[in-house]
């Protein structure tokens, strides 16, 4: 059987989620559950009200003025921030809707250690990724050296063993799973692994990559955008390869950072998660950073910078451009606290927030931006966070940082504890779920509309492939789902016009946003956030050399 | 039945009561290997497998049909069960925490099974002998296997075969026996079935000619092979599998089935590794060790009467308090861990170093070696630099650092990681008859001294040191002379990578 047919796994999610649910009926429960945990989601309602046209209107009374506002506090929104703190900007604000910032890199804290709650690591940046790189020496992540190049930090690379893969019960090293590979599955692999190379080492007239981060700066040369009107399937058919590992394994890939399958995924983008991060095929697979709370820490430093100038808890609920005395735009905030509904003036907007949402919130909005927006598709995950109070006993490849099923709709978990160094005792697992399969409308609104028990048993059971006696050892298991969590780059769409346009500001209001690449990466957010924040500063009449 | 196969129906005896002697002589050797008390466990393995015998004994009556039947299937389950307890046991002591239970269960369940034998075969012969010959001969032949078992056993099997081969040697001629019992007691046994009860017994025998072959990678994965001499103490923590073995020389201490010290020679060991750092420090008063949960380090630095205190830092309370739990090593350590100077920190060195506040005048590194990478943590540039924190101005530290001779990638990556982690090094050696030519490194922030000094009031109660031994530790023999390495750090762990392939190739 291959695995990898839509209709088979998308039956083995069915089966296994609801199949799970079923057996969770009062009075026949098989299992026993977790002790605690929480069923988490983002404040969905709100979103959805807002759809459905709630638009109140603020007293008079209750307008302020500022020169930038931020819609949004996700990685993207944090940069703009940033970005305008380092320039001397300082009259501005950043909402928030949720209580808390960060959006898909937010994370969480027990008495255990910090985890994340979605995305948890960055790979060490390109050499001429200046932006980031400067942010990661001002947090301490990395060190300058005289040459004006930078290193990592030992202590925030990923510390070995990063990876390890369940596959025909065994723990083996790394992600490919070569155990169940015959010489042809080998031999395939080699194959792609050249191919990869011939990508990253490929240039077009200007000497511009094939792939590269940020994505504004990869080349546009037909020959290479044509490869986002295919599946990455129909590439690897192409190519002549067949071999089930190796199907699996670039499947797992696309699942682990688009939330699509290897069907679902372009093959530019399929291409550009393996060909991205490497300047030349000489180079080795560039390492990661990462944190206990992973991408977390980032938006930590980020608040730190920002202070009383982030709200959270702040719905805003319409942008209007005006030609007012105030300022140009006119925004209609929600303090989700309080219920009251109070206003703001701003001379610039820059809207952090994903772009399904701009033709809710922003009057006006022009036909071709409404009718593009609509192209933005998102996709949802389930994230669990569980905690241990002891690691289960094992025997073959140790615990990694990184710790992946073959053959599981899950992607396997990571662990919090590991970057710390803590070996023994207590420690939170971060288990991750796309919810990548085209299920129907309904099946999709059931997943999502499971209850915690569902969800907790489901993520057991899952972990139980691997560690038969780790049901003793969770104390808890807190379930976040996830409704838009990620942009999904589907063939056509990252060099479709919409997506291209996208970034174009529309008069005062700037656009930031990982969406607007067509890639959900915390290193697209920032550049977009620090982009758009400078075209603000640019539009104000400040001077500044652009960090870009 | 002729006379022939009568006769061969008695060889079939013998083979039986010396199979049946060797499973009990197996568990009860084995009992005594692993958890030690040898009287308690091969009294308690003979007295069970003896009543075992006896619940088969009297099991045989329900058995009315089928008899010959039922004895060719009964000679293939003890095959199986007899054959299989070896490796079995010696698998499970490292895994499972019940071995006590499966241990006497085993021994009961073979019993019962050998003690169904003979009551089977005399009744088979029943109408073939005379009463009064049939009781005599079957007996003789069965206390003559038990002589022969109980012989050989000692004598050839142990020591050529090992615990393993023997057991599943037994186990193939019991299904031999089974094998040849489908054609000698033919005339007994109805046609139908017989192609399967043949196919079965093939098969039983079978498996266990593949166990014989794969032995080796059994043993490998038990702990037979590491453990030579005979096992007093045993005990699994959270963290390691604690074993200590005695033979004529002295006892050993095992950690996950590595060798930590024999007391007959560890004194080499932890002179050399504690006296150098001592003598480069100027005036040693506050003594950091990291790892050394035997207490043998620091019975060591008790010898300096300027040592105001030691602060122990071992990731396992099991260890530490081994000294309570086994008093030859109590006597081994002069009680050192109970002296008022000692403090216990039971918490792991790579997390102490980031949360204490002390500073020391000496540090004295005695980790195991970097053979998986939560050990082989403790020994990156990170924690390295690290430590660093928790030194002195002008503190010295003592590190061991695997063999420079067996695995010179181990041993230099050590000592370049230290350079890199801004320390100045000084390699030396030293000879332990248990590990062979064995590495350490003195390092500090600033200069070493080029000759660290006994103190006068130490001398005295060393074994192996004087002023000019210590001296010609410094010297680096050709065979062990510096190598390019890696610099071991988290990210990368190329120590666990250098010290698997080193010592891979000589085990």
């Amino acid at each position: 059987m291959n695995a990898l047919t839509g209709v088979n796994r998308r039956e083995l999610l069915k089966t296994a989620i609801l199949g799970c649910a079923a057996s969770r009926l009062p009075g026949c429960s098989p299992h026993k559950l977790p002790p605690a945990g929480k069923l988490l989601s983002p404040a969905f309602d709100l979103g959805h009200r807002l759809r459905d046209g709630y638009r109140p209107v603020p007293a008079a009374a209750d307008w302020q003025d500022t020169d930038v506002l931020i819609v949004g506090g996700g990685i993207a929104g944090l940069s703009s921030g940033w970005r305008l703190n380092h320039a001397g900007v300082d009259r501005f604000l950043l909402l928030e809707l949720e209580t808390e910032i960060g959006g898909t890199s937010r994370s969480g804290q027990s008495g255990i250690t910090a985890y994340p709650w979605g995305a948890h690591y960055v790979p060490v940046p390109h050499a001429d990724n200046r932006a980031f790189w400067r942010l990661l020496a001002e947090m301490g992540a990395a060190s300058p050296h005289e040459s004006g190049s930078f290193s990592v930090k030992e202590h925030i690379l990923c510390r070995e063993p990063h990876e390890r893969l369940f596959v025909q019960g065994h723990w083996t090293q790394g992600l490919f799973p070569t155990s169940a590979a015959t010489a042809t599955d080998l031999h395939q692999w080699n194959d792609f692994q050249d191919k990869i190379s011939y990508w990253i080492d490929w240039r077009d007239a200007q000497d511009k990559p094939a792939f590269t981060i940020p994505l504004a700066r990869c080349s546009t040369d037909k020959v290479v955008t044509a490869l986002d009107e295919i599946p990455m399937t129909e590439w690897m058919q192409r190519q002549g390869w067949d071999s089930e590992p190796l199907m699996w394994f670039v499947d797992y890939c696309c699942r682990d950072d688009y939330g699509l399958t290897v069907e679902q995924t372009s093959a530019w983008a399929g291409l550009f998660y393996f060909a991205s991060r490497r300047q030349s095929s000489d180079q080795s697979a560039p390492e990661v950073l990462t944190w206990p709370e992973g991408n977390g820490r980032i938006v930590q430093y980020f608040a730190q910078g920002l202070g009383s100038r982030v709200q959270t808890g702040q719905a805003v609920l319409s942008i209007e451009q005006t030609d007012g005395e105030n300022g140009p735009v006119r925004i209609v905030v929600l303090d989700r606290q309080t219920s009251r509904v109070h206003g703001i003036h701003a001379q610039q907007v820059i809207f952090a927030a994903p772009q399904f949402l701009a033709r809710y919130l922003i009057s006006d909005l022009s036909p071709r931006r409404k009718s593009d927006a609509r192209q933005f598709q998102y996709g949802a995950w389930i994230v669990a966070n569980i905690h241990l109070t002891n690691r289960p006993q094992e025997h073959e490849f140790p615990l990694s940082w990184d710790n992946v099923f073959y053959n599981s709709p899950s992607l396997g978990y990571v662990v919090a504890t590991h970057q710390q160094g803590i070996d023994y005792g207590p420690t939170v697992w971060t288990w991750y779920l796309p919810l990548c399969d085209e299920l129907p409308a309904d099946v999709r609104q059931k997943l999502l509309d499971l209850t915690w028990e569902h969800w907790a048993e489901f993520v057991v059971t899952d972990l139980e492939r691997a560690h038969a006696d780790i049901r003793d050892c969770i104390t808890r298991v807190d379930v976040m789902r996830w409704g838009h969590a990620m942009i999904q780059p589907r063939p056509g769409f990252i060099w479709s016009s919409a997506r291209r346009k996208a970034a174009t500001a529309e008069g005062a209001i700037h656009f930031a946003g990982t969406d607007l690449s067509g890639v959900a990466l915390m290193e697209e957010a920032f550049y977009h956030g620090v982009r758009a924040a400078e075209e603000v500063l640019t539009a104000g009449s400040h001077s500044f050399s652009s960090y870009l | 039945m002729n006379q022939a196969p009568l006769f061969l129906l008695y060889l079939n005896v013998l083979i039986i009561a010396t199979c049946g002697l060797i499973y009990e002589l197996l568990a009860g050797t084995l009992a005594s290997y692993l958890l030690g008390d040898s009287v308690t466990q091969f009294s308690l393995v003979i007295g069970i497998y003896l009543s075992a015998l006896g619940v088969g004994a009297w099991l045989s009556s329900f058995v009315q049909e089928k008899l010959a039947r039922c004895f060719i299937e009964i000679e293939l389950a003890v095959a199986l069960a007899g054959g299989t307890s070896g490796p079995l046991l010696f698998l499970a002591f490292g895994y499972i925490s019940w071995f006590q239970p499966l241990l006497y269960g085993m021994v009961c369940g073979i019993g019962i099974l050998v003690g169904l034998e003979l009551p089977l075969l005399m009744r088979l012969l029943r109408d073939h002998v005379e009463f009064s010959d049939l009781v005599s001969r079957v007996l003789t032949f069965d206390y003559i296997g038990a002589l022969l078992g109980a012989l050989l056993f000692p004598v050839l099997f142990v020591p050529y075969l090992g615990l393993v081969r023997t057991s599943l040697l037994f186990g193939i001629l019991n299904a031999l026996v089974g094998l040849w019992g489908t054609y000698l007691l033919r005339p007994l046994l109805s046609a139908q079935g017989l192609g399967s009860l043949r196919g079965r017994a093939a098969l039983v025998t079978g498996l266990l000619i593949v166990g014989i072959i794969k032995a080796e990678s059994i043993t490998s994965l038990a702990e037979e092979n590491q453990l030579a001499g005979r096992v007093v103490h045993t005990e699994s923590s959270p963290y390691q599998r604690i074993v200590i073995t005695e033979d004529e020389t002295g006892f050993q201490l095992f950690l996950n089935g590595q060798l930590q010290f024999n007391s007959a020679d560890e004194y080499r060991y932890h002179e050399a590794l504690v006296h150098p750092v001592m003598g480069s420090c100027r005036h040693p008063q506050r003594i950091l060790v990291l790892g050394g949960g035997d207490g043998l380090a620091v019975r060591e630095i008790l010898k300096y009467p300027t040592v105001t205190s030691v602060t122990l830092v071992d990731l396992d309370p099991s260890m530490t308090s081994l000294a309570d739990h086994f008093p030859p090593l109590l006597k081994l350590t002069d009680s050192a861990l109970r002296d008022r100077r000692v403090t216990l920190v039971n918490e792991d060195a790579f997390l102490w170093v980031d949360e204490a506040h002390d500073q020391f005048d000496a540090v004295v590194i005695d980790f195991p070696d970097p053979g998986t990478y939560s050990v082989g943590k403790l020994y990156t540039n990170y924690f390295f630099t690290r430590l660093r924190k928790r030194m002195a101005p002008d503190a010295v530290v003592g590190i061991q650092c695997s063999s420079p001779l067996v695995s010179p990638e181990s041993y230099w990556c050590v000592v370049n990681t230290l350079e890199q982690s801004g320390f100045h090094v000084r390699p030396f050696h030293a000879t332990v008859p248990t590990f062979g030519v064995w590495g350490f490194a003195l390092a500090a922030l600033g200069e070493l001294p080029s000759e660290p000094q006994l103190a006068p009031t130490v001398s005295p109660h060393l074994r192996f040191l004087n002023q000019s031994v210590l001296d010609d530790l410094f010297i680096m023999p050709r065979d062990i002379n510096r190598v390019e390495t890696e610099i071991n750090r988290l990210n990368n762990q190329v120590l666990v990578r250098y010290h698997d392939r080193e010592w891979g190739r000589w085990e």
